[in-house]
């Protein structure tokens, strides 16, 4: 399911989506170059990773000695009760019992200290490393062109923020020293095992194919349900996200007993694939158990019959029945790993995908004096698809202070012509100059630095308004700051708040109403004084009074400033020095108000429709 | 809490099953142990080898028992869960889709949808965990209990202590680390908030250069949770270690203490192997249970957020006995005397509302933001519900028909385009019920309304036509054809009353021309009620209504309110130009003052 709306990348970028979904390993497309960048990235704390690895080793070396020696204990009591019973003794000998004693628990206090070290280690390595991906990746944003932003959702980014590295931390922390200290067990107690018995060992791992192949079958199986799963899953999220939205429309055409058919042959079928899932993975651990336990009788038995035979002793039974039961957890570790590696790399795979996007080329080196705002097109091409040109050799001349409108039909790219100015994209072919410099000679913030810009987004961020306005230019001071909040019309709104330019706005508080914020950014670009604007007239949700501050704040924002505006109001249309008129993507017609009526093309069309008596 | 649990009872059988099969499971580990000690108490000691094989075969088949009450108890747990799970889903939606605007607005639609779906799995995960191990976890440590005292009744007290100092543990952890947990939560959601803001806000980022800025503003957020999760990690990796630690200084001191026992007799060698498999085992459970402890609250909130859904009430109820107005009237919607007020709100959003609409009449209504407009809109379909007077559509107060036979009569065609995944036609016909007419007269109808809507045009462009798929929210179309699109669904219900809530604003002044004409056509007798927010749009209407401040400024034509209503003409100032208003100013000093005369 594609994320499309900002809304939806929300909810996506929650670590779940339903029982069990990390059960699925994403594949990678790349394992083996990925599985190589991730090693390289990790090299800088290589020292103690490895040191890491050494002490959980350590560690499981030394919890496996340790049965082996409890078994000793035990013959010793064995031992020790033969000998009272045939009168040798008159006491057992606590004193060899409480050497072995302590023996052990030197050997239980050294494992427990390795275990522990190599996991606080790892702590910080797993800590430094989420640290470094995500601040590689914050960076990495800033430098991205922003047709990469146009092309990809917010949400997935987001989710190599946040998802990814979370995956790729969780395997670092937990999965990584498991496995090894998982086959270090395996190796060691099968050592052990062999040294105790090899008969009892060879009987006790005959029934590991067995748990081996159940396995197998069961997973595959639980793999196909979990994966019906997580599709119906989506199928629902997405029938209900689209029905609650929708709510209004549902009800109003009465469409309730449609939709609850929908949900409810969607939902019946996830039960089915739900409940299958759940019980066939659940079904692992009774089997593993199952064929555990069968280990366990087998030793028992034949463990017995080799102690009569006096083979073996009593100790080393008890020891080997500990073996038995402390193999299968680190198979069914091993085992899945697998997946978990499987999906770190896919996780990580996504990361460095970001993180070696084309970056925005940043040569020019160019300097610009105090600019006075003259701007030229010539000849300017431009296309977002190689093969479906947008712009075809455009050419306009604006003199300093001049008004420019860019008018035309909802959708017909109006927002190129801003893309194109402040270097968001870059033409194909021709240029576009500033006081005759072209902008691709000079550093990209150097003409970002030319214009103020009003965007009908008016995205403010979490945090003071006065931090807010600010923005526009860092340094300002706050007189400054003051002086353009009274002019953009904010100020007296601002100060009727209760703290002022102090009030914190915060996203989803509705503080400030759309007019306002509007008004917000207008003062902004005022802060920011730069010798150009860019303005999006569009204000379609703000009442009359608000509309007529805001119009009457864009007319001082841009007065004796070369402006751009997309504009919907006829007043700027016809006071614009030149008009560009825009159709499905095109620039079609440029000229003056009066020009383009007396030329009676798409302009006057358009111009005449929208006062036109029905 | 209450509807939750009568979902849950319905399952009461198949939980018993789930016990049972439990019961049973745990009844053959804890055999396996006692019978292990007589293989060396009698076997092993007495030298009974026809033992030592009489009771392998009896272990094999106690294992096998005991691995069918596994299997059992886990399908009855699969099943619950997941039965629970859909019951409780389809609960949800049932009750959503009965929910007035007002309590849509109370809960917001975001959050009704994580109720609806990631609440309801976080539940799920939950029950079946607690159904699992929840259940096996103290049965297994009573029976555990209960076989190490009937095995050697002298060393129970080393569990008591054992499983004391394993609690001390972990409830000294749990409380170290919990509320830092909560802490991570909200730094997690800082760190994706100001990722998101610096997605949202790229083009004013770069146009300000300060990207530098937003860096930063990361690195904190970033850092901040970094720390919190060194901590984290670093306490929770006490755990394995120390436990492990207990365990085993819990069999040393089995085996010391019980080498005493045995020397002095109480206990045979046999007895110590099989209390020492007990006392882990008991060990482990209490591990189990406290686990259980720590994640089932995750599953509280979610219960909570669920159940808050299924016991609100409906503010807007159906009548006991619904009515049927007069055939003769059609499309008339009378406003008396109106007020509206929010729940808990100060100031009422409307007030004294009174106003008619007439068939083949088009009635507007213009005014500022938060002027109260839509909320008339909402009033008619019965989203909401007067606080006082009363809107009649046909003579008959709204609140005595049925929501059916109410909104049958309306097509509402809302600001925003709304779609739903499904076809261009499913879309289109949703409002149409469903077998009241054959197939090829519904396909007909579709096919009129999509072309008065202006949408046959770029509907047969698109691939497969009238069965072109939509996605999900109509995401595949442009927002002008959504709108056109919606307003083919409203003309396709045939209603008696058309509403166009500032629908007309996605589109370009051409089609929107286009459309209007276009639409003259089937509206005919039907009444038509349009909010809008430009002059330009309704000037030709047989009745403007202006509201201000959720009160009725002025009502009349166009030119009538020119002249004399002053919030109508300063709306009117800020959309025309000077001169354009002079022309306009004029027009009205004359056909009011001929209407005059």
């Amino acid at each position: 399911m594609s994320e499309k709306t900002d809304d939806k990348s929300k909810r996506n970028s929650a670590p779940k989506n339903g029982p069990m979904a990390g059960m699925i390993g994403e594949k990678p497309k790349d394992f083996k170059k990925s599985v190589g960048k991730l090693i390289r990235s990790l090299a800088p704390h290589k020292i103690a990773i490895i040191a890491t690895l050494i002490l959980a080793v350590a560690s499981t070396a030394f919890s496996i000695v340790s049965p082996k020696i409890l078994g000793e204990m035990t013959n010793q009591i064995v031992k020790d009760l033969m000998a009272k019973q045939m009168g040798f003794i008159a006491e057992f000998d606590y004193a060899s019992l409480a050497r072995t004693a302590l023996m052990l628990i030197s050997l239980y206090i050294l494992a427990t200290i390795c275990n522990y070290l190599s996991g606080w280690i790892l702590a910080r390595v797993t800590q430094r490393v989420m640290l470094n991906y995500r601040r590689d990746i914050s960076q990495k944003i800033n430098r991205l062109p922003i047709s990469y932003f146009d092309k990809h959702q917010y949400g997935d980014t987001l989710s190599r923020v946040t998802n990814d590295v979370d995956t790729i931390a969780q395997t670092l922390s937990q999965s990584l020293a498991d496995a090894v200290a998982s086959v270090a067990m395996i190796v060691g107690i099968l050592i052990m095992m062999f040294t105790i018995s090899w008969q009892m060992t060879l009987i006790a791992l005959a029934v590991l194919p067995i748990s081996a192949g159940l396995v197998g079958v069961i997973t595959k199986r639980t793999q196909k349900h979990f994966k019906n799963q997580q599709d119906e899953l989506g199928e629902l999220n997405g029938h209900i996200e689209e029905i609650y939205a929708g709510q209004t429309v549902i009800k109003a055409f009465s469409g309730e007993p449609k939709v609850e058919k929908k949900f409810s042959g969607i939902n019946r079928q996830l039960y089915g694939s739900s409940w299958k899932s759940q019980f066939f993975s659940g079904l692992m651990f009774p089997i593993m158990n199952f064929v555990s336990n069968l280990g366990y009788v087998a030793s028992a038995v034949l463990g017995g019959w080799l102690a009569i035979n006096g083979k073996i002793s009593i100790g080393d039974i008890q020891a080997f029945i500990q073996y038995v039961s402390q193999f299968n957890q680190p198979i069914v570790e091993v085992a899945q790993i697998a997946t978990v590696l499987q999906s770190t790399v896919a996780a990580a795979e996504r990361v460095f995908e970001f993180l070696e996007e084309p970056e925005e080329d940043d040569t020019g080196t160019a300097e610009l004096g105090a600019v006075k705002g003259a701007v030229e097109f010539l000849d300017v091409s431009f296309s977002y698809e190689p093969d479906r040109p947008v712009i075809n050799s455009f050419s306009a001349s604006i003199k300093p202070g001049q008004k420019v409108a860019i008018v035309g039909p909802t959708g017909a790219g109006k927002t190129t012509i801003v893309n194109l100015l402040m270097r968001f994209y870059d033409p194909s072919s021709g240029k576009i100059l500033i006081d005759g410099v072209d902008t691709r000679t000079l550093p990209r913030s150097a003409v970002r630095h030319q214009f103020g810009m009003v965007l009908q987004n008016t995205w403010l961020f979490d945090g003071s308004i006065m931090a807010n306005l600010i923005y526009g230019k860092t340094g300002a001071s706050e007189d400054d700051v003051k002086k353009a909040a009274k002019s953009a019309h904010v100020s007296h709104f601002v100060e009727s708040l209760p703290h002022g330019f102090g009030t914190q706005i915060d996203g989803d508080a509705e503080i400030v109403s759309a007019g306002e914020k509007q008004l917000l950014t207008i003062a902004r670009a005022m802060v920011a004084d730069a010798p150009m604007m860019i303005l999006d007239e569009a204000t379609s949700s703000v009442d009359t009074r608000t509309e007529g501050l805001i119009q009457e704040a864009m007319e001082r924002l841009t007065k004796g400033r070369t402006s751009f505006i997309i504009a919907h109001r006829l007043s700027t249309i016809r006071d614009a020095d030149l008009i560009l008129v825009m159709k499905n993507g095109n620039i079609v017609e440029q000229g003056s108000h009066s020009e383009l009526m007396k030329k009676g093309g798409f302009y006057e069309e358009l111009y005449n429709s929208q006062f036109a008596e029905d | 809490m209450n509807q939750l649990w009568k979902i849950l009872r319905k399952y009461w059988w198949q939980i018993l099953l789930l016990l049972g099969g439990m019961f049973v499971q745990v009844w053959a580990s804890l055999q396996l142990p006692d019978m292990m000690a007589e293989i060396v108490n009698k076997g092993i000691v007495g030298g009974d080898q026809n033992f030592i094989w009489q009771q392998g075969w009896m272990m094999i088949v106690v294992t096998l028992i005991g691995g069918v009450g596994m299997i059992v108890s886990g399908f009855f747990a699969a099943r619950v869960g997941a039965g629970f799970a859909r019951d409780t889903r389809e609960a949800i939606f049932s009750k959503v889709l009965c929910f007035s605007i007002a309590e849509v607005d109370k809960f917001s639609t975001a959050s009704l949808i994580t109720r609806t779906t990631n609440d309801v799995n976080q539940v799920q995960q939950t029950l079946v965990m607690l159904l699992r191990m929840g259940t096996r976890a103290p049965i297994m440590g009573v029976g555990a209990i209960i076989r190490a005292l009937a095995t050697a009744p002298n060393m129970a007290w080393i569990i008591a202590l054992s499983v004391g100092v394993l609690a001390a543990v972990m409830v000294v952890l749990v409380v170290i680390v919990m509320p830092k947990f909560k802490i991570f939560q909200s730094l997690t959601d800082r760190l994706n908030k100001v990722t998101r803001e610096n997605l949202t806000g790229i083009r004013v980022v770069r146009a300000f250069n300060n990207e530098k800025i937003e860096e930063q503003k990361f690195q904190r957020a970033n850092q901040d949770l970094s720390k919190v999760y060194l901590f984290i990690n670093r306490a929770m990796v006490v755990m394995f270690p120390v436990v492990s630690l207990i365990l085993n200084f819990t069999t040393l001191l089995v085996i010391w203490v019980g080498a005493h026992s045995i020397d002095s007799g109480a206990i045979e060698i046999g007895n110590l192997m099989a209390f020492m498999q007990y006392a882990v085992q008991v060990m482990m459970s209490f591990m189990f249970l406290i686990m259980t402890f720590v994640i089932a609250p995750r599953a509280v909130v979610s219960l909570r957020r669920i159940s808050e859904i299924l016991s609100s009430n409906e503010s807007i109820k159906q009548p006991d006995q619904p009515q049927k107005p007069d055939a003769k009237v059609r499309g008339v919607v009378k406003f008396d005397t109106v007020s509206f007020r929010y729940h808990g709100a100060e100031k009422p959003v409307l007030s004294d509302i009174s106003f008619e609409t007439k068939p083949g009449q088009t009635t507007a209504i213009i005014g500022s933001t938060g002027s109260g407009k839509s909320t008339i809109v909402n009033l008619i379909p019965r989203f909401y519900d007067v606080t006082s007077g009363s809107v009649t559509l046909d003579g008959v107060d709204v609140r005595n028909y049925t929501k059916e036979d109410l909104r049958s009569k309306i097509g509402l065609v809302p600001q925003k385009g709304v779609l739903f995944s499904g076809t261009v036609e499913s879309n289109v016909a949703l409002g149409m019920p469903e077998g009241a007419t054959s197939a090829k007269a519904n396909k007909a109808l579709v096919e009129k309304a999509v072309r008065i809507a202006q949408a046959t045009e770029f509907v047969e462009k698109m691939d497969g036509g009238f069965e072109a798929r939509i996605a999900q929210g109509g995401d595949n179309v442009s927002g002008g054809q959504k709108q056109r699109l919606s307003i083919a669904r409203a003309i396709a219900r045939e209603p008696e009353i058309f509403i166009f809530d500032d629908s007309f604003s996605a589109l370009d002044f051409k089609t929107d021309l286009k459309l209007r004409h276009a639409l003259k056509e089937v509206t005919g007798n039907a009444a038509v009620l349009v909010v809008a927010q430009r002059i330009g749009t309704i000037k030709n209407a047989e009745q403007i209504l202006v509201l201000n401040e959720g009160k009725i400024a002025g009502k009349g034509t166009h030119y009538e309110l020119l002249k004399k209503c002053k919030v109508y003409r300063e709306i009117a100032e800020s959309q025309f130009s000077e001169s354009e208003m002079k022309a306009e100013m004029k027009i009205a000093e004359k056909r009011t003052g001929k209407a005059e005369k």
